[in-house]
């Protein structure tokens, strides 16, 4: 499980610098997707099979079938992927760079002071959905609110 | 709402139910090669040139039937013998343009060429489609067995002068009062 | 034999491929019996060698890449399919001691697998560069987003009344009585979401020939074809397997058979079920398609699940 748990990391990352780099806008949404399933892969070994199948459905399967929906309307041709190089300058990594590196520095630092014993226990769709439906039902029913008004809104801009 | 479900569930499960029944029908297909088909003695197919009874072409080439073909497969060419009658030098049917309308049978005015029930002429080739005098003429008279068009036409041949056909008077003499 | 052992997925991984390779044959034959003509009946006993020489065929066909195509993706995009659904078939009980996992979030499995299978069209459509394969593309990512939809939510009356996602939980819950008789609304709906899913007739608006060419695959040939080809069969069986094992008692029946057999023959019944649903029905437009999914099935779905929610509570 430890090294499935790195393994997937370790394509997670790479894919994600690959979606970044790539120039050719359905290639990185390829890579986009297998980082979204590698992600999955990671909830799964740190013991979270419900959330692992839901990033799966949800992000890999609905939200990222809806951007590929978007582009393959766009028509991208060549001209975009020049357009897409002349961004990648050197010049232009330096402050994103800068911050990613104050970031991970952070990041570093919280996992080093931490002691991880950590130790995976299995969160099934029960405990999820008592969680759910228990302490967070506030937050739940919002979310719904939020996305009923969304649903409303996205209604009535299409009907003009 | 009742309307939908009588549109979407109940007349597909119908439909669904009469396809299923055809489960318990007999098949219609004719296994073709194995099973051969009744070919009607007038069905419209491969192009045959006859004899007349006595064993000569038929064909005076009259050209009406290169006339009559729609699609332009016919192709021939006159000729005489020493005896007065016409027959074709060449006679020429490109079948792999022959739609088997049989127009050039029914312009055909000495019953020569006819279309019989054969319809397997597959080649490799395409100018083997080609057929050539030797390959449409038959020995026989095809479906007119009495027929002789000399016998019954006024033309004059060695042999048959004038108003010696069957059903044929004399010719009038113009040059005489007698009636 | 036990479950997950190295023997058993070899089996099962060879019997889902042949089975789904067999369905050509049974496919056309059953269509000519419906249509009263005969199939293929020259190769071999009854034709039944039509699949290796289709399969012949198939592999020796020229393997051809347009020069326009976008090659990553173009390659990409059938080998999804076959190994999306190929990777579903883990989590199905074929028998009480034959499967590959019993895994307890089986059915999401199957979800996320479908929902990552829609990508396998629409990257096949785009990178195609060609006008028929991306309409193609277009309608089945619409069609496949949709129908994953009320897929789910049809089954939650399943898991709510068996309070398991496991599939093998599942049928042990169904020891008394099949769910088709307290969810057959739910299975109704299953049903013809499968159908939209596996994109098969009547639903087969991606590829519908008479209007767009083949739709996402106009431009596929060769074993890149025969996998978008294959791949439908798969869904055709990995379907019918489900609605076996979610309403029908998956591998239950009386005992003079063996468990297996069972199974076997309920998912053959609705293989050939499938098989009829395309002999029969014509296929809708686009629009009726997705009004009536949206506008009927979905209330209807909910209106399932919701009235099977209030039953559980009250007993």
């Amino acid at each position: 499980m430890t090294l499935l748990f790195y393994l997937a990391g370790a394509v997670a990352v790479i894919s994600t610098l690959c979606v970044i780099v790539q120039t050719n806008i359905v290639h990185a949404l390829i890579y986009l997707i297998l980082s979204l399933l590698a992600v999955a892969v990671v909830f799964f070994s740190l013991g979270a099979p419900f959330a692992a199948v839901l990033e799966a459905i949800v992000y890999a399967g609905a939200i990222m079938v809806l951007f590929l929906f978007v582009i393959m309307m766009l028509n991208l041709g060549q001209h975009s992927r020049d357009q897409e190089r002349s961004w990648l300058q050197a010049r232009g990594w330096i402050l994103p760079g800068t911050l990613a590196a104050v970031l991970l520095v952070q990041l570093l630092n919280v996992l080093l002071v931490i002691d991880h014993d950590f130790v995976p226990t299995e969160v099934g769709v029960l405990e999820v959905s008592a969680l759910l439906f228990g302490p967070y039902v506030l937050a739940v029913e919002l979310a719904s609110i939020l996305l009923l008004a969304g649903l409303v809104a996205a209604y009535h801009l299409a009907k003009k | 709402m009742f309307k939908l479900i009588q549109d979407t569930l109940i007349s597909q499960v119908v439909t669904l139910w009469n396809v299923f029944r055809h489960l318990f029908v007999k098949a219609d297909t004719v296994e073709y090669p194995d099973q051969q088909p009744y070919m009607f003695p007038r069905w419209r197919g491969r192009i045959i040139l006859s004899r007349d009874p006595d064993g000569e072409e038929r064909c005076v080439a009259c050209n009406l039937c290169a006339v009559a073909c729609p699609v332009d497969c016919i192709a021939l060419q006159k000729a005489e013998t020493d005896d007065g009658r016409w027959y074709p030098e060449f006679f020429r049917i490109n079948f792999s343009r022959c739609i088997m309308c049989g127009f050039c049978e029914e312009a055909c005015p000495t019953h020569a060429i006819q279309l019989t029930p054969d319809f397997e002429m597959a080649e490799y080739k395409r100018q083997d489609m080609v057929w050539e005098k030797e390959d449409l003429l038959i020995s026989g008279t095809g479906k007119y067995h009495d027929y002789n068009f000399y016998r019954v036409a006024g033309l004059a041949i060695a042999g048959k002068d004038k108003g010696e056909a069957l059903n044929e008077d004399k010719p009038v003499d113009v040059r005489s009062l007698l009636p | 034999m036990e479950i997950g052992s190295g023997l058993t997925i070899g089996l099962i991984l060879g019997t889902v491929i042949g089975v789904a390779a067999m369905l050509i044959w049974v496919e056309r034959r059953l269509l000519g019996l419906w249509q009263e003509r005969l199939g293929p009946n020259r190769v071999g006993p009854l034709g039944l060698f039509q699949v290796v020489a289709d399969m012949i065929k198939i592999f020796t066909k020229e393997d051809w890449t347009p020069p326009f195509a976008d090659k990553f993706s173009f390659v990409l995009a059938p080998a999804i399919i076959m190994t999306v659904v190929l990777l579903s078939f883990a989590v199905i009980p074929f028998a009480p001691n034959i499967g590959i996992v019993d895994s307890n979030i089986g059915i999401l499995f199957v979800l996320a697998m479908a929902s990552i299978g829609a990508y396998s069209v629409m990257l096949g459509g785009l990178s195609s560069d060609n006008k028929y394969a991306l309409l193609g593309s277009l309608r089945a990512a619409a069609q496949m987003v949709s129908y994953e939809v009320f897929m789910g939510i049809s089954l939650l009356g399943v898991v709510a009344l068996s309070g398991s996602f496991d599939l093998r939980e599942i049928v042990h819950a169904q020891e008394d009585m099949w769910f088709v008789v307290p969810q057959f609304i739910g299975f109704v709906i299953f049903l013809i979401a499968g159908v939209a899913e596996s994109h098969r007739l009547p639903f087969d608006i991606p590829e519908a020939e008479q209007e767009i060419c083949a739709g996402y695959h106009t431009e596929y040939s060769g074993m890149k074809f025969g996998m978008f080809f294959v791949g439908e069969y798969l869904g055709l069986v990995l379907v019918s397997s489900l609605i076996t094992v979610l309403f029908f008692g998956g591998w239950m029946g009386p005992a003079f058979l063996p468990p297996v057999v069972w199974f076997a023959l309920k998912s053959g019944v609705f293989i050939c079920f499938f098989i009829l649903l395309r002999a029969a029905i014509p296929r809708p437009r686009y629009d009726q398609l997705m009004s009536y999914g949206w506008l009927f099935l979905l209330p209807l779905s909910l209106l399932n699940l919701l009235v099977t929610g209030a039953l559980i509570l009250m007993n």
